[in-house]
Order: C-alpha cells, then structure tokens, then sequence
C-alpha cells in the first residue's frame, strides 16, 4: 500500500517537472503563490514565533538555577535551539496545517469540479500547472519564514527575559551574539527547503487524486496535513543526523 | 472524424464497455446515448484521453490517440473543445479569462486580439458584456454557454459536449441544442454529445448511437428512431406516455 501511493507520488512529481507550455503564465502562478503562501503567513509565523521566543526564555531561566552558569547562557540556548529545531519545525508545522490544508483542498475541488480535467482535455499539463508554482514558492517562501522567525523568536526572548526578569538584555544579547556559527543557518535553511517541498507536493498530491465530492476534499485535506506532519518530523531528524 | 474501434473498458470486475465501434463524421452532431451506467461518459473520456481503454483505438483523423504520449497528443488536443456536464469554469477566473486561458496558454495572439476573440466568443453565445463576472454569479444555463465560448475560443475541430442539458429549464435547454448545432455548421466540427434528453435526440441527433450495458446497442439517425423496433431503445426512448402518443402521431 504505501509503495503504491509513494509510487504514485513519484509519478505525480514526474509530470509536475515536465517543462511549461509557456513559462510566462507560470512566473504569473508563482508570484501569485508566493504571495499566498509568504505574505498571507507572515502575521502567523511572526505572532507564534515571538511567543515561543519569549516561553523559551524564561524556561531556559527557570531550569538554570547554578550560580555558577553566567545568565548569558539562556541566551545562548534560545539562539541554538531556535535555529536549529523550534523555528524550522515549529514555521513547518503550522504551514502544513494552514497552507497544505488550502492547497490540498484548492487542488481537491478543481478535481470533483471536473476543472483539471478541463485543464487536460485543453492539453495542458495540470501538474506542472497547479503544483510547480506552489513548490517552487514553497521552496522560496519557507526558508524565508524561517528566517523572519528565527529572527522574532530571538526577538521575543529578550523582551520575554526582559519582562519577567529572567536575564537582562544585556546579557541576552551577549548570549546571543557569543559563539555564533553561520553553520546552524545554513541546517535551518535545508530544513526549511525540504520542509517546504514536503508541504506543497505531499498536500498536493493528496488534492490532486481526490475522488468524490466535498466530504472528500475534506478528508483528503486532513490526510495531507496529517502526512505532511509526520514527513516533516521525519526529514527533521534525518536532515539534523546528517548535517550536526 | 473521429472512429472509435473495439473499445473495451472497465473498472476493477466492472466492465463498463464491451467492444465499442463507431464513427463519428465532421459537420454532424453525433449523440450517445443509453440508460445511467450505459458506459456513455466512459466512452466520451475515453475518447478525449481521460481514461485509457484497455483494449481498442480512439482515431482522430486516423491519428492513433490512445497510443500517443502526452507531448504528441498536444497538437490534436488543441483541437478539441469540450463543455463539462458542470460546465468546470475555472472558478478563481472571470468569464472573460476563463475564454481567453487557452489563447494565452497556446497561442502568441496579442491582449487586444485575445480580447477581441473573447467578445466575439462572448456575442456568439449571447453573453456580450459579462466579461467581468465570475462563474459563482452565473445561473446555470449562463455557465453551460460560457462552458460553449471557452470550447470554441480555439476554433475546435472537435467539440465534445457531456449532459448539455441537465439542470437546465426546456427552453435554455433548446437554446443550448441550437447553439451546438450552429456551431457544429460553423465550424464544420465533430461534434459528440452525450445526452439524456429526448428532445435533444429528436432535435439534433444526427447520428445517434445507443449504449445498453456497456455495448453498442444500436444506430441510426433521430428519424430512424422513432420506428425502431429495439425493444431495449424503444423502452428508453419512448418511456413516459407522453413519448408514447408522440411517436404513434410521427
């Protein structure tokens, strides 16, 4: 069973890198993508971002009761770990949840629609159609995201230490700022990449299949943020065993 | 022309069609025809490439189409026009993009001729100046034309048209006939329709072909078909009374 839909799968992204009748429309679809998927989550990722930030720094505080541990550390362990798990994962797997589901259900109702079926009969290849763009700004937008994330978590732990009293700013940012290593970036950013192929094509592909009417949209939507999910957590642990 | 030969499909133990033979000729209205689950709109997406038949050929001009691959069936693609049952607007586009999609996506027409092209498509369905709406406010018999404008933007050599008429009241209904039996004059098309509707079998049925259980039951023009005596045809056709007096009156 799962190397029947993993086959399927394979095949679908086959046909979805067949090359564009015409690469003008598709630019169109991408910036159009890249702006649903980018822009329309920004407000999201930079609210959730903020908040972990700040909840990470003060728990960091609360388990570091040594005198003989400088409070700079917490800064140190926010920066680590929002760079290399809790940005990259955290931005993946509400994105699954908010853009797959939109995907997988947009994709699903042009199938019952009849719409891509329209779309081949024009004699235009619907994959490449419909998914390219949205990997393609998947691929773009996320690591961007994560980026804006890594960014405001930071952010927000220093005004969470700040606030509660945790560790003061200064401290923070020569936590923060000490021991830096560009290395940890750059495995946030393949996370983010693969994160953001995973998201757009396993939700994709779920829409794209769907068979029936509007009770089936709904569930395959629901299948592919529950496979993206899992694939993301997945990846994570591959990418990191890899790289780290 | 279009010939349909030996077509067999089926889905899992379900054989839907059973050795179809047909043909199809240019500047005729051909209509298929035969009770739900007749294998009719099997037959149509076999015969525009949405289902592979197991065995048998679908032939365009003796073009062998269920044997090409995708890239080399773009050429006869582009010459196809097809109206959905539920008209499959592409619902995140105005009525005038939705005509003018497939002149962008295959032609190097400029923005104004692409326009024009819409408006003359437009005007030739009687929809002259809803460019601007979207298909979630069109009634149903405003969708099944803009279905007709976008099929014909291209100029298509084939026309396919499955369940024109359903959900439509009796008088769209013969609007939407006489405007797929102008088109076919006009453009000299093959034109397929799949249809449950009796009128428009009298009306312009040129040739009709009748499914009864996956194989071709029987064929023959909308004259010939009120004095068949196919006991399974006539059962079909002439179900209601209504249809009955008809025909003792023809």
């Amino acid at each position: 069973m799962f190397f029947t839909y993993f086959g399927r799968y394979l095949l679908l992204l086959k046909s979805v890198f067949r090359r564009p009748e015409k690469w003008r429309i598709y630019w169109k679809e991408i910036i159009h993508e890249m702006n649903e998927i980018g822009v329309g989550s920004l407000g999201l990722i930079a609210i959730i971002s903020t908040f972990v930030g700040a909840v990470m720094t003060m728990q960091i505080a609360f388990q570091l009761v040594s005198d003989l541990i400088p409070s700079s550390v917490i800064g140190q362990i926010n920066r680590d770990s929002s760079i290399l798990e809790l940005s990259p994962t955290i931005t993946a797997l509400v994105l699954a949840g908010k853009v797959g589901s939109s995907i997988s259900s947009q994709i699903g109702s042009m199938r019952v629609t009849e719409q891509i079926d329209a779309l081949e009969i024009m004699g235009i290849n619907a994959p490449g159609y419909l998914i390219l763009p949205k990997i393609l700004a998947g691929i773009t937008m996320i690591p961007m995201l994560v980026i804006m994330s890594i960014f405001l978590a930071l952010v927000g732990g220093l005004m969470g230490g700040a606030f509660s009293g945790a560790v003061t700013p200064v401290d923070y940012i020569n936590g923060i700022t000490d021991g830096f290593k560009g290395y940890t970036v750059a495995v946030a950013l393949v996370k983010a990449f693969v994160f953001g192929f995973i998201i757009t094509s396993v939700s994709a592909f779920k829409g794209f299949y769907v068979r029936g009417g509007a009770l089936e949209v709904g569930q395959a939507s629901t299948r592919g943020v529950v496979i993206s999910c899992i694939s993301i957590l997945a990846a994570d642990y591959i990418v990191t065993a890899l790289m780290l | 022309m279009i010939e349909v030969q030996h077509i067999h499909k089926s889905f899992g133990d379900n054989q839907v069609l059973n050795g179809i033979d047909a043909t199809f000729e240019p500047g005729k209205i051909s209509l298929i025809i035969g009770g739900s689950g007749s294998g009719k709109s099997t037959l149509l997406k076999c015969m525009v490439g949405l289902h592979t038949p197991e065995q048998g050929k679908v032939l365009y001009d003796n073009q062998d189409f269920t044997r090409m691959d995708f890239e080399s069936r773009i050429p006869i693609r582009k010459e196809i026009g097809m109206l959905f049952q539920n008209s499959a607007l592409f619902d995140s586009m105005t009525v005038e993009q939705n005509i003018i999609f497939p002149l962008e996506m295959f032609t190097e027409m400029s923005k104004s001729e692409k326009l024009d092209r819409a408006n003359f498509c437009l005007e030739r369905v009687n929809l002259a100046g809803r460019n601007k709406l979207y298909p979630a406010e069109l009634s149903g018999g405003m969708k099944k034309r803009v279905g007709i404008a976008r099929a014909i933007s291209m100029s298509p050599k084939y026309l396919f048209v499955d369940e024109p008429n359903s959900g439509l009241d009796p008088e769209t209904a013969i609007l939407i006939d006489e405007l797929i039996s102008d088109l076919t004059a006009e453009y000299n098309c093959t034109t397929v329709v799949v249809t449950h509707d009796m009128n428009s079998v009298m009306g312009i049925g040129d040739y009709i072909l009748y499914l009864y259980k996956g194989k071709k039951w029987w064929e023959g023009s909308n004259k010939e078909i009120a004095h068949t005596d196919v006991k399974e045809l006539n059962d079909f056709v002439f179900a209601s009374p209504f249809m009955k007096a008809a025909r003792e009156r023809f």
